[in-house]
């Protein structure tokens, strides 16, 4: 037969069309529809034997104690440990959240060397000995050339062994600047100094409080350790009264029992309009007052010349009928607690606002008694022998400090992290050469980023310790990534805002998953490298030696706990609790300190710019984990859209989810508008926690970091960050 | 539908949340998406395709500042027992994957019997109900954290909050391996409940008047479980859906909001 073009089109279309006719089409697409949708895509977790280990949440300066469920080595969840003194069982969103942390996709998972320019990602693996070795060659260096001083170190906290080893390194090393990440522990620690003589933590009996009277603190919105204090609350829900004064409806606001709306930026002047009236009144404790207090007749005269409620309630917003009812209350009950730090307490704030908020306390006399403001002292588990610093450790270590804490200016203040960026721009300190960062993430945490990465891109030689592809880590030279918390054993002391010293102890839940190393063991073998003085301050052959050496007999109770508690602890008593010259309380009196002035004509920005703090947003060194992210309303970030709340009156025509362009002084961002009437008209709020570049896809490039449009302001009295906002304006986009 | 056991007491398992206390601060719904394998998405900012079992919606009064007022409302499935089991969603379900467990209260959701029809999500009237889009992703080495307790879901089905049944199974088969028929109050309750800093939540036997939700709520079993205490109320009591979430609230106007779907209806004459 002849195939000729007909009969092969013939055959083809025949073909074609029998096909089609027959059932075959309909069966296969059947198949590959079955075949599709019954592939095992869907992960089956694979079961096992059930075990708890409890440990300590270190994701902020809470101390929360955890219980984590596991099947077979994986850890499937976390929960709150029952019992544990601060959180018993009850547990936040993000420690919720961990175990995306320890197995999720942000890891740094061996040590980085820097290969392509700053902040472009582009690394080499490289071994935890050349790393060392790395770090040690630079360090030996700047030593050599006695340079010493001019490495400085960033920290998360001060406090605890890792922190102590930290700083021990730096001092034996022969360097004054190890600085801790500010927050309103500063002021606190300031505020305590200057009033009481003591250098102490400032704790709140908050459980034991019946009448909270807040000057913008987020009391359920993270600040002190955030579980505690949602617990207070329910507490106070019982049997206790909270009056939040602040600008915005935030929770808390909206929770207490009274909201008092202010002018932002003069809740000091509130502060001491109330003790106007308590004094007035004779409404304060005369024994704390007579006997254990001094400079009260001064302050007395200072604050009824110039802080009467009608004078004060036109700087405030607040009528002085108000006033008068807050001081009456606040004095007739029988515990009660003023507090202050806006928001979560990461800004420390204005020295004067704290110790006019602190003074209210000390006039119902509630320093170191039930339900009020305690004098917390450190655990003095850390004995180890004093260093023995070589010639160039003590030439290093008599030089000033580049953050001016300490200095003639800041006599008081121990740390001034948000100077650092300006000691470093304007050069007229010495350079830094190179800078450790530990437990921390100040290229998104530090106000005005664009002076911030400028200082960064100033040091030749960055070190990241963290163990996330973080901001910070992003624009470092070398990582050297420490474990996750779950994978390492620390000691956590008291946590922040707590009235009894604790400690509790971190635990490996699970074996280290990545060729990650403890900071501790890193530090150690630092020390060895160098030899000579160094290593002799650290005469320990592991971390994990180290800490249970330094525990002492703590240590099996806090295998077996989780923790360890002071059973022996009292508060102060009066008459030996005051270290002051005077040995007593002290109502220091500035006069009429100036308030904080914040940057920005009135004119060309019409509006203030204030920051807002949530549970579901984490703000600190760690990011929101994709479950937290989660939960954060479209209220707050919708797409890759921060959205700005604004009262309708002053949204000037901006209607509900309009774009517009945020300004401040500091820079411009694309913002989305929503329509609030819980906000103050002229004031314009974003949440802080989101505008990350860094961590991975879930979190990155969504929204604006607050920081980019803020910068610091100096306080006059101690140099620590006391902007709590900015002038701003809204332009269409 | 099963039949009851004859030597047990049915079970009526609920939840009050007290809205005082609740803070907002979004516990209840990470401790929920832990224990539950809940899957996300790089972006969870449109909430109509945000799988959230447990969801907790913010209320505000209207009103101008400074009066205005806010409360937070967390939301998990209601389990309605509307009459005699006739939940809204498992009368529509087509396939029985959805049903109303006598024994327990609880309404189940079966994932491999479920197709996809939706009916379910048309019907409740809470959007307690969700949908898979698409196949559920975990980024690298997450996996790692999924519980064996909960099967993950697939794509094309749809998914809702349990109140962590397999707790209650879990709980059941410690008791019967301890030659025990019934639970004690602790033995069972759900990760959002655990989790809770505030302690706002309470789960607990709403037929045993020894448990908590009992004695807070005091439903009326003549009126449908309708709560007798006059701080609490139920979302849409009047749909009769009879659900058994009940929510505290000293404020008036978070209980009228919560009876209040339609704004000024009553005022426009329709019912």
């Amino acid at each position: 037969m002849k195939v000729c073009r007909r009969s092969f089109l013939s055959l083809i279309i025949g073909g074609a069309a029998g096909t089609a006719l027959s059932p075959l089409p309909l069966k296969l697409m059947d198949d590959s529809s079955i075949w599709s949708q019954a592939w095992p895509w869907t992960p089956v977790p694979e079961d096992g034997e059930v075990s708890h280990v409890g440990s300590i949440c270190t994701l902020c300066p809470g101390g929360c104690g955890i219980t984590v469920r596991k099947v077979n080595d994986r850890a499937i969840k976390i929960e709150g440990m029952k019992g544990h003194p601060v959180n018993n069982g009850g547990i936040c969103v993000l420690g919720l959240s961990g175990l995306q942390l320890l197995y999720g996709p942000t890891r740094v998972k061996t040590p980085l060397k820097r290969v392509g320019a700053r902040g472009e990602g582009r690394w080499e693996k490289i071994s935890w000995d050349e790393a060392i070795a790395e770090v040690v060659k630079k360090l030996g260096g700047l030593r050599e050339k006695g340079k010493s001083h001019t490495v400085a170190c960033i920290s998360g906290t001060d406090r605890g062994t890792v922190a102590q080893l930290l700083g021990r390194f730096l001092t034996v090393y022969g360097s004054p600047n190890f600085i801790r990440i500010p927050s309103i522990q500063d002021s606190y620690e300031l505020t305590m100094h200057l009033m009481q003589g003591v250098q102490a933590s400032a704790g709140f009996d908050v459980e034991n409080a019946d009448f909270v009277l807040s000057f913008g603190s987020g009391l359920i919105e993270g600040w002190g350790s955030p579980v505690r204090m949602i617990k207070a609350n329910s507490k106070w829900k019982e049997r206790g009264k909270v009056v939040q004064i602040e600008s915005r409806l935030s929770n808390t606001a909206a929770k207490a029992d009274k909201w008092v709306p202010i002018n932002p930026g003069t809740e000091a002047a509130l502060a001491l309009a109330i003790a106007n009236v308590i004094i007035q009144k004779s409404l304060y404790n005369a024994d704390f007052v007579k006997n254990y207090s001094s400079g009260f007749e001064e302050f007395k005269q200072m604050v009824l010349n110039e802080f009467s409620p009608d004078d004060v309630s036109g700087i405030t917003g607040v009528s002085a009928s108000t006033i008068e009812s807050l001081a009456k209350s606040f004095a007739g009950s029988s515990k009660p607690l003023a507090v202050c730090g806006r928001g979560q307490g990461e800004t420390p704030g204005s020295l004067n606002e704290f110790m006019a908020v602190h003074t209210l306390n000390a006039l119902v006399g509630n320093i170191d008694k039930k339900g009020g403001v305690w004098t917390v002292p450190d655990p003095d588990y850390i004995k180890w022998p004093e260093v023995e610093m070589d010639r160039i450790a003590a030439n290093g270590m008599s030089k000033a400090r580049i953050d001016g804490a300490g200095s003639k200016r800041y006599p008081d203040t121990r740390y001034l992290l948000d100077r650092l960026p300006n000691a470093i721009n304007s050069g007229k300190e010495y350079p830094v050469e190179a800078l450790f960062v530990a437990g921390a993430n100040p290229v998104y945490t530090i106000p005005d980023s664009k002076a911030v990465k400028e200082a960064f891109n100033k040091v030749p030689f960055v070190v990241s310790f963290s163990s996330y592809m973080d901001e910070t880590a992003v624009n470092s030279d070398l990582i050297l990534p420490n474990h996750v918390f779950l994978e390492r054993y620390e000691d956590v002391p008291t946590p922040v805002g707590l009235q009894k010293p604790i400690i509790g102890l971190s635990k490996p839940v699970v074996k280290p998953l990545f060729n990650t190393k403890h900071l501790g063991d890193v530090i150690l073998l630092m020390a060895k490298a160098f030899g000579g003085q160094i290593a002799k301050a650290f005469p320990w052959d592991s971390y994990e030696v180290c800490l249970k050496e330094t525990l002492g007999n703590k240590w099996d109770k806090l295998i077996n706990d989780g923790f360890w508690a002071d059973s022996n602890f009292r508060p102060a008593v009066w008459g030996g609790a005051f270290h002051t010259p005077s040995r007593k309380f002290e109502f220091v009196n500035k006069g009429k300190a100036e308030s904080i002035k914040i940057e920005g004509d009135e004119k060309a920005y019409p509006l203030i710019l204030m920051p807002y703090d949530s549970m579901r947003l984490a703000s600190g060194f760690i990011g929101d984990p994709p479950f937290v992210i989660k939960t954060v309303e479209d209220t707050v970030l919708k797409g890759k859209e921060i959205v700005v709340e604004v009262n309708p009156k002053s949204a000037r025509g901006f209607r509900e989810g309009d774009q517009a362009i945020l300004s401040t002084p500091k820079g411009s961002v694309k913002v989305r508008v929503h329509h609030f009437n819980g906000i103050m008209p002229g004031l314009v709020a974003l949440p802080r926690g989101l505008g990350h570049t860094a961590y991975d896809e879930y979190l990155a490039d969504k929204g604006v970091n607050f920081n980019e449009l803020i910068g610091p302001v100096e306080d006059p009295v101690s140099g620590l960050n006391a902007a709590w906002g900015i002038r701003a304006k809204l332009t269409r986009a | 539908m099963k039949e009851q056991h004859k030597n047990t007491k049915a079970k009526k398992y609920g939840m009050v949340i007290d809205l005082d206390k609740c803070t907002g601060c979004g516990a209840c719904m990470a401790a929920c998406m832990a224990e539950n394998n809940v899957p996300f998405k790089k972006d969870e900012s449109n909430k109509l395709d945000s799988i959230t079992w447990m969801r907790v919606y913010s209320l505000t009064n209207g009103k101008k500042f400074p009066e205005a007022d806010m409360c937070y409302i967390p939301r998990p499935c209601m389990h309605c027992e509307a009459h005699n089991g006739h939940a809204p969603c498992v009368s529509v379900c087509p396939a029985v994957a959805t049903d109303y467990n006598h024994e327990t209260g609880i309404v189940s959701q079966i994932y491999t019997r479920c197709f996809g029809c939706r009916y379910c999500m048309a019907a409740c009237p809470y959007h307690a109900r969700y949908f898979n889009w698409w196949d559920p992703v975990w980024p690298d080495g997450m996996e790692k954290y999924l519980s064996p307790n909960v099967s993950p879901r697939m794509r094309g089905v749809v998914e809702k909050c349990s109140f962590c049944f397999h707790r209650y199974q879990l709980a059941m088969n410690k008791a019967y391996v301890e030659g025990r028929r019934e639970l004690e109050e602790d033995e069972y309750q759900t990760s959002c409940t655990q989790a809770c800093p505030a302690g706002a939540i309470i789960f607990g036997d709403l037929n045993n008047p020894g448990h908590a939700v009992n004695q807070i709520a005091k439903p009326d079993p003549k009126h449908g479980g309708r709560p007798m205490n006059p701080h609490a109320f139920r979302l849409l009591e009047r749909l009769g859906t009879n659900p058994k979430v009940y929510y505290l609230s000293s404020r008036e106007w978070v209980r009228r909001a919560g009876d209040n779907y339609i704004k000024d209806e009553g005022k426009q004459g329709n019912h």
